[in-house]
């Protein structure tokens, strides 16, 4: 009884991600624009785009292996999996425990290297270029958001992402320095992760710029639904992330209904908020050269190990 | 809780602003731009008044309080705008050439840092005040304000790493020993304003001589 209840509640949970996911990056898509002084896309534009895609006929490279067809499905399984382990509404949930911090970043690791995979495989231009970016990127970004997840462990002396949470969360009236320099760096890896602006431009078709769109130019129909709808899940993964490890209030550690509507309600209050500031962001900065990105990285990099330090000289009892 | 020590509210605030003032150091060590080092130096100082300020009213030494509104009109308000219409009559809005690219220095800083704050632990086990452990980070500001001297080849930023070392230096006698006596501290605010000044006016000079501000001009200096 009480494992089905638990189950039917991780469920919820991944419905949850799934279908505030779109919304998400709908919301950021409309915050641009206001800032940009355009008129904004409807939220659900998303949601509709999803639908029309999954309607739509796949075509496929005459060339294209079974890798092809099989990437979307990976990096979606990838992303809904990472979408659920992340602490959201709750940290008493069965999958919490499944994996760590570590083994997260794991997860996100087998999906850029299936997407990067996938992007050679056609064998066009476009496609290999991409991927080398991706994985200049990602082999910078991984790093970083390691140590980001290490400064945490330090302080919960635990590298689950629930105990982390569930401690982080119990001692308001802590102030931690160095959370302050691992919330700098996570933001920026979170930018680069999410091919977001300083690094990446997500409305881009410039071939001399772009990194993911880059990758999924050969993909179409359902399978380009799957892998627009896993990077969707993927900033609301990374989003969550944020929220969960730097602002940890209003995550309850019991699984009752009314804890989990308000967490569900506070969840949606600070995701709009978190997307709000992503645009505002974005939108004023420029990008980066794609030779910049290693710098913007390796500040984020040296912020979050600086994090570690500063934990050690000021938040160790002597 | 079983890292942190049940520090007082006040405490860790002084901690977090410690904090903020490395990560200060660090990007004016990142920076390209002159009057984003400016602004920098600036928010340095604020973050200065603010932690000297609560240091004053969380141990009730007043005079503290005076050291404090020193660093506000000093190193807030005055000085900065010295340097910016410093900058403004020297026309010197280019970007800053380093003499080891920018990552580099950064991880230089890293391991200065290191350094810094294992030299300090010793140290600061001796000293009694409640920011003891803030000594390693004022270690580190200073280091890192020397090694922007040194990777900077422009007159303009090596005068601005030498303020924001004097800025490391008075955050660790605050965290070492509630600040130094009243005379000292004045001199030194005086001498630094003195001392900018009188860089204002040997930046006009090297200008002059060399139409360029790149004090490595200087090297060349021989009497013929």
């Amino acid at each position: 009884m009480q494992f089905a209840s638990s189950l039917i509640l991780q469920f919820v949970e991944l419905v949850t991600a799934l279908l505030l996911a779109p919304l998400l990056t709908g919301w950021i898509n409309q915050c641009r624009a206001w800032l940009a002084n355009r008129s904004a896309p409807p939220l659900t534009l998303f949601y509709r785009q999803l639908a029309k895609l999954f309607e739509k006929e796949v075509v496929l490279a005459a060339n294209a292996s079974s890798l092809f067809r099989a990437a979307p499905y990976i990096i979606f399984a990838c992303m809904a999996l990472t979408a659920t382990i992340v602490p959201t509404l709750s940290t008493a949930l069965p999958l919490g425990p499944a994996a760590d911090a570590i083994a997260l970043v794991g997860i996100f690791a087998l999906a850029r290297v299936f997407i990067a995979l996938a992007a050679m495989d056609v064998g066009t231009a476009f496609g290999s270029l991409g991927a080398r970016r991706e994985m200049l990127v990602g082999f910078l970004a991984e790093p970083a958001l390691l140590m980001v997840f290490f400064t945490a462990s330090l302080i919960s002396r635990s590298t689950s992402l629930s105990t982390i949470v569930a401690t982080l969360g119990r001692s308001e009236l802590t102030i931690y320095p160095s959370l302050a320099f691992a919330g700098v760096a996570f933001t920026m890896v979170a930018l680069a992760e999410n091919a977001r602006i300083p690094v990446d431009n997500p409305t881009t078709h410039l071939e001399l710029t772009m990194i993911h769109e880059a990758m999924i130019l050969e993909y179409s129909g359902r399978h380009l639904a799957l892998i627009e709808w896993a990077a969707a899940l993927k900033l609301y993964a990374y989003s969550c992330l944020g929220l969960a490890l730097f602002f940890p209030w209003g995550i309850p550690q019991d699984t009752a209904p009314t804890s989990l509507g308000l967490a569900a309600l506070s969840l949606i209050f600070k995701l709009a908020i978190g997307g709000l500031l992503t645009a505002l962001i974005e939108t004023l900065s420029a990008k980066l050269r794609i030779f910049r990105a290693p710098e913007f990285l390796g500040t984020a990099f040296m912020l979050a190990v600086l994090a570690m330090l500063v934990h050690l000289l000021l938040e160790t009892a002597k | 809780m079983s890292g942190y020590p049940a520090l007082p509210v006040y405490a860790q605030t002084i901690n977090l602003l410690a904090a903020i003032l490395l990560l200060l150091s660090f990007a004016m060590l990142g920076q390209r731009r002159i009057i984003s080092l400016i602004n920098l130096f600036m928010a340095q100082g604020a973050v200065l008044f603010a932690s000297t300020a609560l240091v004053a009213a969380a141990t009730n030494q007043h005079h503290l309080y005076w050291s404090a509104l020193i660093t506000l009109v000093l190193k807030v308000f005055l000085l900065p705008w010295i340097l910016h219409r410093l900058i403004r009559r020297l026309n010197v809005k280019w970007d800053i050439e380093t003499l080891i690219n920018i990552p580099t220095t950064m991880m230089i800083g890293l391991m200065l840092v290191i350094f810094s704050f294992n030299l300090a632990l010793p140290i600061s086990a001796l000293a009694g005040t409640i920011l003891r452990s803030t000594l390693g980070i004022a270690m580190a500001v200073v280091m890192l304000s020397f090694l922007m001297m040194i990777t900077r080849s422009k007159a303009v930023p090596q005068v601005i790493g030498f303020l924001s070392m004097e800025n490391g230096l008075f955050f660790a006698a605050t965290s070492a020993t509630y600040g130094m006596p009243m005379v000292v501290e004045l001199g030194i605010a005086l001498d630094v304003l003195v001392g900018m000044v009188i860089l204002g006016v040997f930046f006009f000079q090297i200008r002059e001589q060399f139409d360029s501000l790149d004090i490595h001009h200087l090297e060349k200096l021989k009497e013929d």
